[in-house]
């Protein structure tokens, strides 16, 4: 479990890091390490070079800027977990980061590495998908943004181009009527979800506004359940709507098969992941 | 109620020895040891379970630089000598030779196929990556049910079959007719292939010294002796050139007890290359190569009376071993307990069994810390569970009616197994009292009204410990049942003392060091224990059997209560008393009354410098050296009781664990604390077994869980509070009366998680019947039920 031998260079700024990326053969960005290290160290990867972004300090960092709080790529799991202003800005965000991973993994990984990585049984591109996130991302003509729901294409596949970085994240503050929901089924805490769910419901009263449901483990992405969806908006939950929506599923998601579950196990997990978290919402509302 | 008076530091909880070093990071493990002009090697592994090799071609790995050596079996054959698998007790067990390369066929995935030795790791690695293996690869013997097929393909042509041995044991004629029953029930069960995951990965570090001639194999080993003594006849060397040392081992759980192709190779490519060789196995290496443990499918009947009254049980277990029987010790041990040990505790009046042995395109079977008895309790306790359900008893009234008695022994199992003493009933009425069972029953039943499905399950098991030479040593295979003990006191009255058994985190330096110091009166800290090196330990078992305390304790007792007498003798003399009326304290030497006569340090003394004071016939040595062995038990027979507390999620499959309950009967606890780490560790590993551990295979014998990843161990956030409670019978054998404790955590866990598993399910019509308990395996089994039933249990979630 020794890497094949790579270069390295610790970058000093964004566009040494793009210099790099279109200069070398297989060159790799590596932030906090906890996914490429060990991809390496199974010779799943040969990068002719590592370029560690770990000193940029324009990726670090958490901000509120007006209705948008911007997380900074390099931000570590264990920062958005302890983070205030996450806690009450993106409450769907404070409630998913507790699963990933565990502590020694969240004090290094970042919030941008697990973006990047795009593995679709990850909680954060959940998060970012369903909030409808944006990316920033700096490149050779300079910064651009990426709607989070362009930005997962495949499994570990983005939109991102090759000498391209991503920079920070913006995820909507929650406003008063909106209601979230997030939960995953994982063999242990902290494990890779078999099927996990990230909810953002706008409520009318006891009427469902809008809502976006965000499967990940479910499909070679993280998809927004549309159809699903779509059986809620604009009625109150009952069990008429709660089944159409649960049946709706089948079109919205492609599940896959692995050791934990096949397909047909992944769809009716999240099913009983749907009907628990709409019935959570709804009831919240019913109550007040 | 023991036989000796037992003074402290016996009974306390003396922190662990060993803990000190290694939460200061000062561990010694195999992989510490620096060496001069060191070597690293890397192994090139079949990626195909079963081929004919055609050429290897090593040219481009050996021009590379920094390789030292590249091996292949062209390359070792006739510089070592190959090994079979056999006991002599067992002249028909099938063990075909074994290569520490492979001459022509390859046989599992992950069989090392050739050797790279170069000046790193990482050098050697991608000289491995150069080597090029060419395989025609051969369909593969995967699977259970096929293996005996008669159109099967023949893992071992010389054997004629896939079938490495099959025993019968019992006192009923296996496959009759029960003759007592109203009612016979039949059901199977399947047990997922294991792996033990030390922490700390199989290590070694090999040293020849061509001027003394002597080898010393620095090793993560449970077993130095008889690695010393197997590698030895290997490699044609005398056994008093060569030393293991097993220093501090970062847990071994039986998978570090038997000998590896690597074990050889190392000392092999370090006597060619004259340099230090060190291979320390990686975790995907781990998981292809190591020993795996466990497999079984158990078929099993049992015939009751409408009283409740077991009359009749009968098993049929199919152990699927991989390529080759484990050597030295064979593959049998886990199979042999099933065929033994199961329905131990219960007074059946008929019962049979039948152990197969099948050769399989997988990795070896070998021993995993409480061989096979996981697997005799858990087909035992759910048939005696299915049982109560079909007659409509409590778990507990059927044990109740069905365990022998306290006050029956001495007596035989069917199976021919010495029971000296158990202790079931106290086990169980202690069991209940502690988890209230009432109250229990209770919430359990609340709670099923709210739709939540929680579920209570009882597993009684008899384990054997502390092995004597019954079986390996008549069978031909040199693994001692027996241990020793030698201490040394130092001038300073301080004493070294250097047991045969040894220390892979239990604690049992610490527990030898109480025995020590409360025979002589002296404190924990006086001793120092040296264990793991052969060439300064008597020759012994090391760690199998839990004999670390009731084998190995009961040397060092001997050796204690020895020394002690010399030193009686010397005190006498000096003062003029009869040795007789004094006694050690506190470092010093007392009389009767208590009063310090003199100190243990001054007559330490006096034996090696002052001969001037001492008469010429008294003997003044103050090293000795004692070893004890089972005899009249052939091992410690011990008893417990296990209970889970789970919720099971029926909408999505998943188990939770609310609660563990524990009574062991132990004997004398030399160290109540290590005795319940002990106990505790164990169970978490049962619960891993229950819930989540499995090495998968595909149907051609590829690996599918190489990674942590993928292979799940439990976690401390999965894992529940464990109750821990004793009954304590001073019944072993021996002066100590302390039984085996090692492994009772792990016996009875699973049995206990599957019972509760299936009470929760209960209601449902759903059984389970595999293990790991997956979530798939639960929501199939609702779905079974459901599709048998007019109820469906699919409940629609609310
Ligand atoms: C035991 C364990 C359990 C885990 N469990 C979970 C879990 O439950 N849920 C979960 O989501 N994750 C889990 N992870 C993964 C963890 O969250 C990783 O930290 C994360 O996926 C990657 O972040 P990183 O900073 O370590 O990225 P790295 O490993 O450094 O990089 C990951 C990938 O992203 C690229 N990359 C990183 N940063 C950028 C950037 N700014 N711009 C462009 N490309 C970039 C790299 O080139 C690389 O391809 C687990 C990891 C481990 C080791």
């Amino acid at each position: 479990m020794k890497p094949y031998p790579f270069e390295y260079t610790r970058v000093s700024s964004l566009e040494e890091a793009v210099t790099l990326l279109q200069r070398e053969d297989e060159p790799r960005i590596i932030a906090g390490g906890q996914s490429l290290v060990p991809i390496l160290a199974m010779r799943l990867a040969a990068p002719s070079r590592l370029i560690d972004i770990g000193g940029l300090s324009a990726l670090r960092g958490i901000e509120r800027r007006g209705d948008v709080l911007r997380i900074g790529a390099l931000a570590r799991h264990a920062e958005v977990m302890a983070s205030a202003e996450v806690a009450e800005a993106v409450p769907l965000l404070a409630r998913a980061i507790s699963h990933v991973a565990h502590p020694a993994v969240r004090n290094r990984g970042t919030f941008g590495g697990s973006v990047c990585l795009a593995d679709p049984a990850a909680e954060l591109p959940a998060v970012c998908t369903a909030l409808g996130a944006t990316f920033e991302v700096f490149g050779s003509d300079g910064l651009r943004t990426i709607p989070a729901r362009e930005f997962f294409l495949d499994i570990y596949e983005t939109a991102l181009a090759p000498d391209e970085i991503l920079v920070a994240a913006q995820l909507p503050v929650a406003c008063p009527k909106e209601r979230f929901g997030f939960e995953e089924i994982a063999r242990r805490h902290g494990d890779f979800a078999i099927v996990g769910l990230a909810v953002r419901a706008r409520m009318e009263g006891t009427l469902f506004a809008e809502l976006d449901l965000c499967f990940f483990g479910a499909s070679p992405r993280p998809v927004l359940a549309q159809n699903a969806a779509r059986a809620v908006i604009g009625q109150e939950l009952t069990d008429e709507t709660q089944q159409a929506a649960v049946s709706a599923l089948t079109a919205d998601l492609d599940p896959q098969e692995d050791a934990q579950a096949d397909a047909e196990m992944r769809l009716h997990l999240a099913g009983v992941l749907l009907k628990r978290r709409l019935a959570e919402i709804a009831g919240k509302e019913r109550q007040q | 109620m023991s036989k000796q008076i037992l003074r402290a530091p016996i009974g306390q909880s003396a922190p662990r020895e060993r803990a000190r070093r290694f939460a200061t990071g000062r561990g010694r493990y195999t992989d510490d040891a620096a060496s001069l002009r060191g070597l690293h090697a890397a192994f090139v592994r079949s990626p195909i379970a079963r081929g004919d090799i055609l050429e290897i071609d090593c040219d481009a790995a050996r021009d590379m630089d920094g390789v030292v050596a590249v091996l292949t079996h062209a390359d070792i054959a006739g510089r070592y000598r190959p090994w079979r698998a056999g006991n002599a007790l067992l002249p028909e067990m099938k063990a075909p030779e074994q290569h520490a390369l492979p001459p022509s066929r390859v046989n599992y995935v992950g069989e090392p196929l050739a050797m790279v030795v170069a000046t790193s790791r990482a050098l050697a690695e991608d000289a491995a990556e150069q080597v090029f293996a060419d395989i025609d690869p051969l369909d593969a013997v995967a699977d259970i049910e096929t293996a005996l097929a008669p159109d099967s393909p023949l893992i071992h042509e010389d054997c004629g079959s896939n079938l490495c041995v099959s025993l019968t044991s019992g006192n009923g004629k296996f496959g009759a007719d029960f003759e007592d029953a109203d009612l016979v029930i039949e059901d199977t069960l399947d047990f997922g292939r294991h792996t033990a995951c030390p922490l700390e990965t199989r290590s070694m570090l090999a040293e020849y010294d061509p001027g003394s001639e002597v080898l010393t194999l620095r090793i993560s080993h449970q077993c130095p002796h008889q690695l010393q003594a197997e590698l030895a006849k290997i490699l044609g060397l005398g056994q008093h050139r060569l030393r293991v040392i097993s220093e501090d081992v970062g847990g071994a759980y039986g998978l570090k007890q038997q000998l590896y192709q690597e074990d050889v190779l190392v000392c092999l490519a370090a006597m060619q290359t004259g340099r230090p060789v060190r291979f320390v196995a990686d975790r995907l290496e781990a998981f292809a190569s190591d020993n795996h443990a466990r497999e079984h499918r158990v078929s099993a009947r049992i015939a009751v009376r409408k009283d409740g009254r077991i009359t009749g049980f009968e098993l049929d277990d199919l152990f699927p071993i991989g390529a080759y029987p484990q050597y030295p010790r064979t593959s049998l041990g886990e199979g042999n307990h099933v065929l033994r040990m199961s329905a131990a505790g219960y007074d059946i009046a008929d019962f049979r069994s039948r152990l197969r042995l099948l050769f399989q395109n997988k990795a070896l079977i070998g021993h995993y810390r409480s061989v096979g008895h996981p697997v005799a309790c858990a087909i035992t306790e759910h048939m005696v569970d299915r049982a109560a359900a079909a007659l409509g008893l409590a778990p507990e009234t059927i044990r109740l009616r069905n365990f022998l008695s306290d006050d029956s022994y001495p007596r035989e199992t069917p199976t021919g197994v010495h029971l000296h003493y158990l202790s079931q009933h106290a086990c169980l009425d202690r069991l209940l009292a502690d988890m209230d069972i009432a109250a229990l029953r209770s919430e359990q039943a609340k709670l099923r009204g709210q739709g939540i499905c929680r579920g209570i399950g009882i597993a009684s098991f008899v384990e054997l410990t502390g092995t004597g030479n019954g079986f390996y040593g008549p069978g031909g295979i040199d693994v001692s049942g027996q241990d020793g003990c030698t201490l040394k006191m130092e001038p300073s009255g301080h004493v070294r003392c250097m047991p045969s058994v040894t220390d892979q985190g239990q604690g049992t330096d610490t527990g030898i060091a109480q025995i020590v110091a409360s025979v002589l009166g002296l404190e924990v800290a006086d001793i120092r224990v040296l264990s793991g090196d052969s060439e300064i330990t008597p020759h012994g078992g090391g760690a199998w059997a839990s004999r670390g305390i009731s084998t190995g304790g009961e040397a060092a007792w001997q050796a204690a209560q020895t020394l002690r007498e010399q030193l009686l003798l010397v005190a006498g003399h000096l003062h003029q008393r009869d040795p007789a009326t004094l006694e050690l304290t506190e470092g010093h030497v007392v009389d009767a009354s208590g009063a310090q006569i003199t100190t243990i340090s001054e007559v330490a003394h006096i034996c090696y410098f002052r001969h001037d004071l001492l008469p010429d016939d008294m003997p003044t040595e103050l090293m000795v050296t004692r070893h004890a062995v089972p005899r009249a038990q052939l091992f410690q027979a011990t008893n417990g009781i296990q209970a889970a507390y789970v919720e099971v999620d029926t909408d999505t499959g998943f188990t939770r664990l609310l609660g563990h309950w524990v009574v062991h009967d132990g004997g004398t606890l030399i160290n109540p604390k290590l005795v319940e780490e002990q106990i505790r560790g164990g169970v978490v590993q049962g619960l891993g077994a229950a819930l989540l551990e499995e090495i998968r295979y595909d149907e051609d014998g590829q690996l599918l869980t190489a990674t942590m990843a993928d292979y799940l161990v439990p976690m401390a956030s999965d894992v529940p509070d464990i109750q821990v409670s004793h009954v304590t019978s001073g019944t072993a054998e021996g002066a100590l009366g302390a039984k085996g404790v090692g492994e009772a955590g792990v016996a009875g866990a699973s049995g206990a998680v599957l019972n509760a598993v299936n009470d929760a399910l209960g209601p449902f019509g759903a059984t389970v019947r595999q293990m790991p308990i997956s979530p798939r395996t639960v929501l199939t089994a609702l779905r079974a039920a459901a599709a048998s039933a007019t109820t469906p249990p699919f409940e629609d979630a609310p």
